[in-house]
């Protein structure tokens, strides 16, 4: 069994991303996704920070620091893109404007329950950003994480011991092993890597998993 | 003839008072008014709350603000940051406070306060630690939080180009929290990398008309180091 590296995580991620798509990435795992969209799709990726049509890094030496991501670093804007404030930033999410956003998570519940904003340990200073208006927002929330932490405790779970970022958000599960589809009966498997067999996959996961549909 | 016009970044802040609540624009050093915030520092004003997307990078700006000690609370979305060293230190040294509010209830409680609202619903944060203690209400299935309108005395927004009647335009992703903020204080005071005769903005293109910014103050453009 070979798990998946970050960036065919990040490939199979862009492969469900439709032409037309208006995409919201988030910081860290997420905004890998970018390198690896279609060339032959046009879709247009959402910054919170208010720009809409945002492109790639550009080159040495072309940094604008006024044209930035969500991660504040330098981007560029695709020829028809556009700026706005951040009160339009928010309504785009919050106004169930954006198709996807992709998110990373410490964890996710089998009712699609996310936690990926505060560990919740007492000396850890709490930042939010715009994390909790994504989950809520967007019309689809893709979750993109290695199944497992480092220590091999499931990042799948009944419900989250981490302080959540949204109830019932999350649509599908993106992770190194498997895509799964949070759906009301529990969590669906759509796919797993090549030589994994299902009993494994459910060792490896917190809460119960349906089989795929033939 | 009205001019709004202040040559001198000390005379633009001087009647900031001591408790005053402050909106500075800025989404990390993009959009944020430094040449303001030094005249801030330079001037006496303490016990401040702030209201930022962040709570300072490195130890310019913001964070020379919040060195100072002079700021009493922080109301922010993201605080903590590879480079917020000096927030970090007097967060866990109990020197300052911090609210913690998620970014898009940030812009709309600020946008709320412009927009003379009395309180929102919203679903962002419904079933988190940050909603803890409010009112909810459930409204066609959906589940909201009451939230209040973030009011300020002062903003210091940065905007790219500026006239006499106080309208702006803003520069690329430095337009962020400006424009909202400019219509939530009672008093509005922009830095400028340029002012323009009046008529040389486009009106189809006017991102903050005049009615919301009361001073506004020319910066030569800071020759920008790669961060």
């Amino acid at each position: 069994m070979n798990r998946m590296n970050r960036d065919q995580m990040a490939a199979r991620v862009a492969r469900d991303i439709p032409e037309g798509a208006y995409v919201n990435l988030g910081i860290g795992l997420p905004t890998r996704v970018a390198n690896f969209l279609p060339k032959d799709r046009e879709i247009f990726l959402q910054s919170e920070n208010g720009l809409l049509g945002m492109g790639p890094a550009p080159a040495k030496g072309a940094e604008d620091w006024d044209l930035i991501n969500a991660g504040k670093e330098p981007v560029t804007l695709l020829t028809g893109g556009a700026f706005f404030h951040h009160g339009d930033s928010f309504a785009m999410m919050r106004g169930g404007h954006l198709d996807i956003c992709v998110l990373g998570a410490f964890q996710v519940s089998a009712s699609g329950d996310l936690a990926n904003w505060h560990t919740g340990a007492p000396d850890a200073i709490p930042a939010v950003g715009g994390a909790m208006d994504l989950a809520i927002g967007a019309k689809k929330v893709f979750v993109m994480m290695e199944h497992q932490t480092k220590s091999g405790e499931a990042k799948i779970v009944e419900r989250c011991t981490y302080p959540v970022t949204g109830i019932a958000c999350v649509n599908r599960i993106y992770t190194d092993l498997a895509v799964l589809e949070v759906t009301p009966a529990g969590l669906r498997v759509v796919e797993m890597i090549e030589g994994l067999r299902l009993d494994e996959l459910q060792r490896r996961t917190g809460a119960p998993l349906l089989k795929a549909a033939a | 003839m009205i001019n709004k016009i202040v040559d001198s970044l000390a005379a633009a802040v001087a009647d900031i008072r001591d408790g005053a609540t402050i909106m500075i624009g800025g989404f990390g050093t993009a959009g944020m008014p430094a040449e303001l915030i030094d005249a801030l520092i330079a001037q006496s004003a303490r016990n401040l709350t702030i209201v930022n997307n962040n709570a300072g990078n490195g130890d310019t700006g913001l964070a020379a603000l919040l060195k100072t000690k002079r700021v009493k609370k922080i109301i922010c979305s993201f605080p903590r940051q590879a480079d917020s060293h000096v927030f970090d230190a007097l967060y866990r040294g109990g020197e300052i406070e911090l609210e913690l509010v998620p970014q898009g209830n940030l812009a709309c409680r600020i946008e709320a306060a412009g927009a003379g609202l009395g309180a929102i619903f919203t679903p962002t944060g419904y079933g988190t630690l940050l909603a803890e203690g409010k009112e909810t209400r459930t409204i066609d299935g959906r589940n909201y939080v009451l939230e209040y309108p973030i009011r300020a005395d002062y903003a210091l927004i940065k905007a790219h180009k500026g006239d006499r009647w106080g309208n702006l335009v803003y520069n690329k992703t430095a337009r962020n929290f400006g424009p909202i903020m400019a219509r939530a204080a009672k008093c509005t005071i922009a830095q400028v990398n340029e002012v323009v005769p009046l008529g040389a903005l486009d009106p189809e293109a006017i991102v903050t008309p005049g009615i919301f910014v009361q001073r506004v103050v020319p910066i030569a453009p800071a020759a920008r180091a790669a961060a």
